[in-house]
C-alpha cells in the first residue's frame, strides 16, 4: 500500500510526507533503500531536528516516534511504545495536528492494532483531513475499523484513490 | 481507552515557569512537542483531569512533583542498543583509550544505567575496567538509584543478549548477572569504578576531564538552542581528541561546534574533538 502510495507520486507535490510504519525494533533495516527504489521519490530517513520541506518523503527511524515541533522540524522521541509500537502513528498524528491544523492530512492505512486512531481523532479535531482506508479493501481492517470507531466523519479511500483524494484538499 | 488531553502552548509554558521557580529545573528549552507529550503522559497516568489541577498540585505538593520529574524525564534505554555503535566502540575508540594510565569515561543523561553497564563489560574485555573511571549522570535521582543497584527486568535479557553478541561479544553473557525470579542484578564488581551522580545538563557546568563523553538519545528531547549549549559543555569537558558519542539519529551537521570536531565513524556517531 505504501508502495503504491509513492508509487502515483508525481514528480513534485507541494506538501510534505510522513511515513510511520510498524517496523521491526531493531536490527538492520533496508525500508530506506526499498522505497528509495520508487522513482523520482527519494525517501529520507531524518535526524533530530531536521527541517520538513515540501516535495519530500520523510520515514519515522526505526525505533524513534517521530514528532513534528512547531518550528516545522522534526524530534525523535525515545520514550516508551505506544501500542507496542515505536515509531507509532498516534504522537505523529497529535504533534502534526498540533502544528499544521486545517493544513494537515492524516491517512490511516491498513494494519493489525488500534494505533493511529486517537492520533487521528486529534488531528482532525484541530482542523486536519482525515482519510481512512477503507476496511473493506484493507489487508488488516483492524486499524482503519479503529480509526472509523473515533473518526467516523473520516474520509474512506480505496488504495487507488489515495493521491488523488490527497491533491483535492 | 485513555482520555484524550487537551493542552494549549501558553499552559506548557505556565508549567515550565512553575517548575522553573518552585523546583529549580528548567524545561524551558527543551523540545515542545516531546515536553507536551511527556505532560500529558504523566497527567493520564496521575488521573489529572485538567492543566488548572497539574498546577495545583504542582504547586503545593512537593511529593507530586518527585513523582512528576520521575515520570516527566524519558527513561527508557536498554544495553548494547544499537550494537554498531557498541562494535565500533569495542574496535576503535577503546584501544585509544588503553594509553591513558587512568581513563575518565562520562555518561551523560545515563538513565537507569544500562549503558553504563554495557560500557563496563566492554572495559572489563579489554583489561581496562581496573583503571578506568566511569561517572554516570542524570537529572533524575530516581534513575541513579536504580542504576546504582545495577537491576534490570528478566524479560529484557534475551533482547540484550542478542544485542551483545551482535556488538561482537564473545563472552557468556550470562556470567555478567544473576538472575532472580523477575530480574537480574549485574555483577556488582562491574559497577566498582563507576560513580552515580545527579547532573543537570541544562545549569550544571564542567566538573572534569574526560577522554569519552557518551550522550545518546538524549539531546533528542532539546531543542537546537540547548543542544548546542550541551555540544559546546562537552567540547570543554574533553582532553583533546577526546572522544564524544551521539545517538545514531542526532546530528553535528548544523552545530556551531561542528569545525571542532572530526567524524571518526559517521554510521555509529562517533566524533573526536580536535586538538
Amino acid at each position: 500500500m505504501v508502495l503504491k502510495l509513492l508509487e502515483q507520486l508525481p514528480e513534485t507535490f507541494p506538501f510534505a510526507l510522513i511515513l510511520v510504519l510498524h517496523r521491526q525494533k531493531s536490527g538492520p533495516s533496508e525500508m530506506d533503500k526499498v522505497l528509495i527504489l520508487n522513482k523520482h521519490t527519494k525517501v529520507i530517513e531524518p535526524n533530530d531536528k531536521d527541517l520538513i520541506l515540501p516535495n519530500q518523503v520523510y520515514l519515522a527511524p526505526q525505533n524513534y516516534h517521530l514528532l513534528v515541533e512547531d518550528n516545522r522540524s522534526v524530534s525523535l522521541d525515545y520514550s516508551e511504545t505506544i501500542h507496542y509500537s515505536r515509531p507509532s502513528l498516534d504522537p505523529t498524528f497529535e504533534s502534526a495536528g498540533d502544528v499544521y491544523a486545517h493544513r494537515a492530512a492524516g491517512i490511516l492505512l491498513s494494519g493489525s492494532n488500534h494505533d493511529g486512531a486517537e492520533g487521528l481523532a486529534h488531528l482532525a479535531k484541530m482542523g486536519g483531513q482525515a482519510f481512512i482506508q477503507n476496511p473493506a479493501f484493507s489487508s488488516f481492517p483492524a486499524m482503519p475499523l479503529a480509526g472509523l470507531q473515533l473518526v467516523p466523519n473520516a474520509t474512506l479511500v480505496k488504495p487507488s484513490e489515495l493521491i488523488n483524494s490527497l491533491f483535492s484538499i | 481507552m485513555n482520555e484524550w488531553i487537551d493542552i494549549l502552548p501558553e499552559q506548557i509554558d505556565d508549567i515550565i515557569q512553575i517548575i522553573r521557580e518552585q523546583y529549580g529545573y528548567d524545561f524551558g528549552d527543551y523540545s515542545r512537542a516531546s515536553f507536551t507529550r511527556r505532560v500529558k503522559h504523566c497527567m493520564q497516568a496521575a488521573s489529572v483531569k485538567t492543566v488548572s489541577d497539574l498546577q495545583h498540585h504542582l504547586l503545593n505538593e512537593p511529593s507530586f512533583f518527585n513523582w512528576f520529574l520521575q515520570t516527566l524525564t524519558v527513561n527508557v534505554t536498554e544495553m548494547f542498543r544499537d550494537p554498531i555503535f557498541y562494535k565500533a566502540l569495542r574496535e576503535t575508540v577503546i584501544p585509544r583509550l588503553a594509553s591513558y594510565p587512568i581513563i575518565k569515561i562520562w555518561h551523560a543523561g545515563c538513565a537507569t544505567g544500562e549503558e553504563v553497564f554495557s560500557m563496563a563489560i566492554l572495559l572489563k574485555e579489554a583489561g581496562l575496567l581496573d583503571r578506568t573511571r566511569i561517572y554516570a549522570t542524570d537529572l533524575n535521582p530516581a534513575n541513579l538509584e536504580k542504576a546504582r543497584r545495577g537491576i534490570m527486568p528478566l524479560n529484557a535479557l534475551k533482547e540484550y543478549t542478542a544485542n551483545y553478541l551482535r556488538s561482537g561479544g564473545t563472552e557468556d553473557f550470562s556470567s555478567y548477572y544473576e538472575a532472580k525470579r523477575d530480574h537480574v542484578i549485574l555483577d556488582s564488581s562491574l559497577l566498582k569504578n563507576v560513580l552515580f551522580s545527579q547532573h543537570n545538563l541544562v545549569t550544571d557546568q564542567v566538573f572534569n576531564e574526560f577522554q569519552l563523553i557518551c550522550c545518546r538519545n538524549v539531546l533528542i528531547y532539546f531543542n537546537k538552542t540547548l543542544q548546542n549549549r550541551v555540544l559546546h559543555l562537552f567540547y570543554d569537558s574533553l582532553v583533546p581528541l577526546g572522544y564524544m558519542a551521539l545517538g545514531m539519529k542526532e546530528s553535528l551537521l548544523f552545530m556551531d561546534v561542528r569545525p571542532k570536531f572530526d567524524t571518526i565513524k559517521d554510521e555509529a556517531k562517533i566524533f573526536r574533538r580536535k586538538s
